[in-house]
């Protein structure tokens, strides 16, 4: 079985993120980028499937500008055979939406032809949590979100998901796509010997025109604002007052 | 809990804008790309910020044990040590033969940077191993190598080196521990040696002790000495590992800093010893491997100075006491940041000024190491000679100057354990000390080095000055950095003239002035590297480089050094040319 695993090189998290004077967006010129955390999950997984002999190879795309050459050679270096990059942008502030990302991986998926497809939940950067499900649908393929646990067996996948209130186990045809959330695996760190030999591996450069996709936008950014600042709290005297203040001021009970 | 982000994007600038390594013809080089380092640099980053860094406060706080003569390392050591080990990192600029990668020597001195400014005393296991490897490498038989270096360069054992003992360091003649030869070739080696890093751990399977020791039929003095290897399990034939070797750990020191690094008495009683080298060539043997050692206490001074720097940073931006005397910056917070009065400012320049100029120092040195190593290259080879004493000596003063300013910043938070500003001080205190005292990297500098080879090195220095200022006469933009430079070289010219005129007469009219030359010369070396980074930063500006701010501030940070520290060097000169009176006037039996 081949595995494909989507990534997505977003703002690294831990840099401190600055919102555009313009209000159009975050700052994302000279910043520090890396892999999607819930990405390196999901190449992580396709990585230990490989290594327990469920899969036998890992093809990681990417999406977006021809930077993102460096997270794909990132997971090259974590693991995976071989990587493509769809070049859909030139500016790093120009993000990709979910439905052309998804159309994207659906003509890379005709192509490869995977058994599974291993995502991320959703990109650290504007948290849409979309992409996986619209890429289930065009496929009609089945889908497995916020996976925590999975395992092949023959035909069908059996995943545990983080759903509220606690755990659901489902199973899902193959092929399929499952998204992966936080608790699944802790990513490996690359090794040295793997970085080296990562750029011999090889990396297949195509275009969004290339897979006949059009990647304009259809959402319209209205504005973008930094977080409000947290207000220092004050005490009340006594569980009346806190009660009073709960009943009107709050407006909670 | 103080935080550390590797500084990639200026090690990655160091590479690639200033030394331009892929344009070089030395062996590996080309082959180092801005992708392949930025990939390299990034995963050590992450390694050093979410495993090493995280460890370095707690590791201090609870340092090592040692109870029925086994040491126990703190909590989490283990785990981190296993992540370094599988990550391959020891193996860097080691031979592919033995199981490194072989990358160029620069290479590992920026990961080093990583990994010393997120854990020194972590680092130092690796770090020792790293240098008995290159101690075998250069002179272990192939047996030994066969033996040792597969199983070292993995970290699945460790090295350490063993010179000093009780009554004797620098002044290693003295040495009592004692060779026997034995029948079957090997030696039985007893005696006491003490303050070995990393002298025993619980983090790998076998320590492999090299030993300096004294066999019989050697001349009196360092002329005796011989180098064994001495493992602490003994190893069969077939590689296994065989009967506990008779050495033990005596004690761990109590120290002021690297808590977490077991600092080691070690006695040796009767302990199997094998000869590496040549007998009674163990001094020299010691010397060939020296300025890679001293070149890495120099990096262990500013490494350590970057970590501070970075926490002394976050705190100035965070800490809210008193106002912008210009203008209120913050005014709806009850003060303004620190970081708006200049004497804050006057700190943090100090502190990022130095890191980064020490830090193209020391890459520097390394790229001469590499062209020495890698295309025998012997001018470049009598230069890093020259510098290494300078790099050693002035990098690690500069360095703690570093981590207590870092550590002024923080008030009285600095001086509470809790914030881990004191440990930073803690640690980078030992870098002045150890590999030679910074007096007799000082004593180095002046009475051997300067000389060498007739006074070639230092005069190829001076003419390397006097090119790069030449290079760049009558562009305005660069006057703030030339004509401080070419001053400062001057005054170094002349500090070295007076030693020649009055050093014959009196050596210690020499000696005297010999801690001012090495800062002289330390000041002159990183006025020389803020120089090739303006040329770089003009460059990349003119380029049309994106990242504008980056290069600006490289700019900005540099006149700095060259208006606020090149002054010193006016001051040194002075000192020196007083000569030996106002420091020998007095008596001993007067004091």
């Amino acid at each position: 079985m081949k595995v494909l695993v989507p990534v997505k090189r977003v703002i690294d998290y831990n840099v401190k993120v600055r919102v555009k004077a313009d209000g159009s967006g975050v700052d994302l010129a000279n910043v520090k980028m890396s892999m999607n955390p819930f990405d390196e999950i999901a190449v992580e997984e396709a990585i230990r499937l490989k290594e327990k002999g469920a899969a036998e190879e890992v093809v990681v795309v990417s999406i977006g500008v021809k930077q993102a050459q460096e997270t794909l050679r990132t997971a090259l270096a974590m693991g995976a055979d071989r990587a493509i990059l769809v070049v859909a942008a030139d500016d790093v502030h120009q993000d990709i939406e979910p439905l052309a990302v998804a159309k994207i991986l659906k003509a890379v998926i005709d192509e490869e032809q995977p058994g599974l497809v291993l995502a991320g939940k959703q990109a650290i950067d504007n948290d849409m949590n979309a992409t996986g499900q619209m890429l289930s649908a065009l496929l009609g393929w089945s889908q497995a979100t916020f996976a925590s646990k999975l395992e092949i067996e023959g035909d069908s996948a059996s995943v545990t998901r983080e759903v509220d209130g606690g755990l659901q186990t489902i199973k899902v045809k193959m092929p399929c796509v499952v998204t992966v959330d936080l608790r699944l695996n802790e990513p490996r760190y690359a090794s040295l010997p793997n970085i080296m030999k990562a750029k011999k591996k090889p990396l297949d450069e195509k275009t969004a025109a290339d897979l006949g996709v059009d990647v304009t936008p259809r959402l319209t950014v209205v504005k973008t604002t930094e977080p409000e600042g947290r207000k220092a709290g004050i005490k009340v005297e006594s569980v009346d007052e806190l009660i009073k203040k709960l009943k009107d001021e709050a407006g909670v009970i | 809990m103080p935080v550390y982000i590797a500084p990639t994007k200026d090690m990655q600038f160091l590479l690639h804008d200033v030394l331009r390594v892929t344009e070089s013809d030395v062996a590996g080089y080309a082959d180092i790309d801005r992708d392949m380092t930025g990939a390299i640099l990034d995963e050590a980053g992450k390694l050093a910020t979410d495993v090493l860094a995280p460890l370095n406060l707690s590791g201090d706080q609870e340092g090592c044990r040692l109870e029925n003569g086994v040491v126990t390392t703190p909590k989490g050591f283990k785990e981190a040590f296993e992540a370094l080990k599988e990550g391959g990192w020891n193996g860097l600029d080691l031979p592919e033969e033995f199981g490194g990668q072989n990358l160029p020597y620069v290479m590992g001195t920026a990961v080093g940077e990583i990994f010393v400014s997120a854990n020194m005393a972590f680092n130092m296991y690796q770090g020792l191993t790293h240098g008995a490897i290159s101690a075998l490498l250069a002179h272990g038989s192939q047996g030994q190598k066969e033996t040792y270096l597969p199983k070292m360069v993995s970290l699945d054992w460790t090295g350490t080196m063993n010179l000093t003992e009780p009554h004797c360091g620098t002044d290693l003649g003295q040495i009592r521990t004692k060779a026997e030869p034995q029948d079957d070739g090997s030696y039985l080696i007893t005696g006491q040696k003490i303050f070995i890093s990393a002298g025993d751990h619980d983090l790998a399977d076998n320590v492999i002790h090299l030993v300096l020791a004294k066999a019989p039929g050697g001349g009196e003095g360092t002329k005796g000495i011989s180098l064994f290897v001495v493992p602490k399990f003994l190893v069969n034939e077939d590689g296994s590992l065989g009967d506990r070797n008779a050495l033990s750990v005596g004690k761990i020191e109590e120290k002021m800093g690297i808590h977490a690094n077991a600092t080691c008495v070690m006695n040796y009683d009767g302990a199997k010893g094998w000869l590496v080298g040549e007998l009674h060539k163990g001094m020299r043997n010691m010397f060939t491997m020296m300025n890679e050692a001293r070149m890495g206490v120099g990096l262990q001074g500013y490494a350590v100075a970057e970590a501070a720097y970075q926490n002394a940073l976050a705190y100035a931006k965070d800490r809210l006491q008193g106002r912008d005397v210009t203008g209120a910056k913050e005014p709806d917070k009850a003060a303004d940041p620190i970081i708006v009065h200049p004497d804050v400012r006057r700190m943090l320049m100090d502190q990022k000024s130095f890191v980064e100029g020490a830090r193209a120092f020391t890459f520097w040195g390394a790229s001469l190491i590499d062209r020495a190593h890698r295309a025998g290259d012997k001018d470049a080879d009598g230069l890093v000679s020259l510098m290494t004493p300078v790099i050693k000596g002035f990098l690690t003063d500069k360095g703690f100057e570093g981590a207590v300013q870092a550590q002024q910043v923080w008030g009285g938070h600095g001086y509470i354990e809790e914030g881990g500003m004191s440990q930073f001080a803690r640690d980078a205190r030992i870098a002045m000390i150890y590999e030679g005292a910074n007096g007799i990297q000082a004593l180095d500098l002046v009475g051997r080095k300067l000389a060498a080879d007739g006074g070639k090195h230092v005069m190829a220095f001076f003419e390397m000055v006097k090119a790069e200022c030449k290079a760049h006469d009558g562009d305005e933009r660069m006057k703030g950095f030339t004509d401080p430079l070419k001053a400062a070289s001057k005054q170094l010219q002349a500090a070295g003239m007076f030693f020649m005129q009055n050093g014959m007469k009196n050596p210690n009219a020499a000696l005297a002035g010999s801690y001012d030359f090495m800062h002289l010369m330390g000041h002159v070396c990183l006025g020389l590297m803020w120089t090739r980074m303006a040329k770089a930063a003009h460059a990349a500006l003119d380029a049309g480089a994106s990242d504008r701010d980056f290069y600006e501030a490289k700019l900005a940070t540099g006149r700095y050094y060259m208006a606020r520290q090149l002054p010193a060097c006016a001051m040194h000169l002075a000192r020196i040319e007083s000569g030996a009176d106002p420091v020998m006037a007095l008596d001993a039996e007067a004091f």
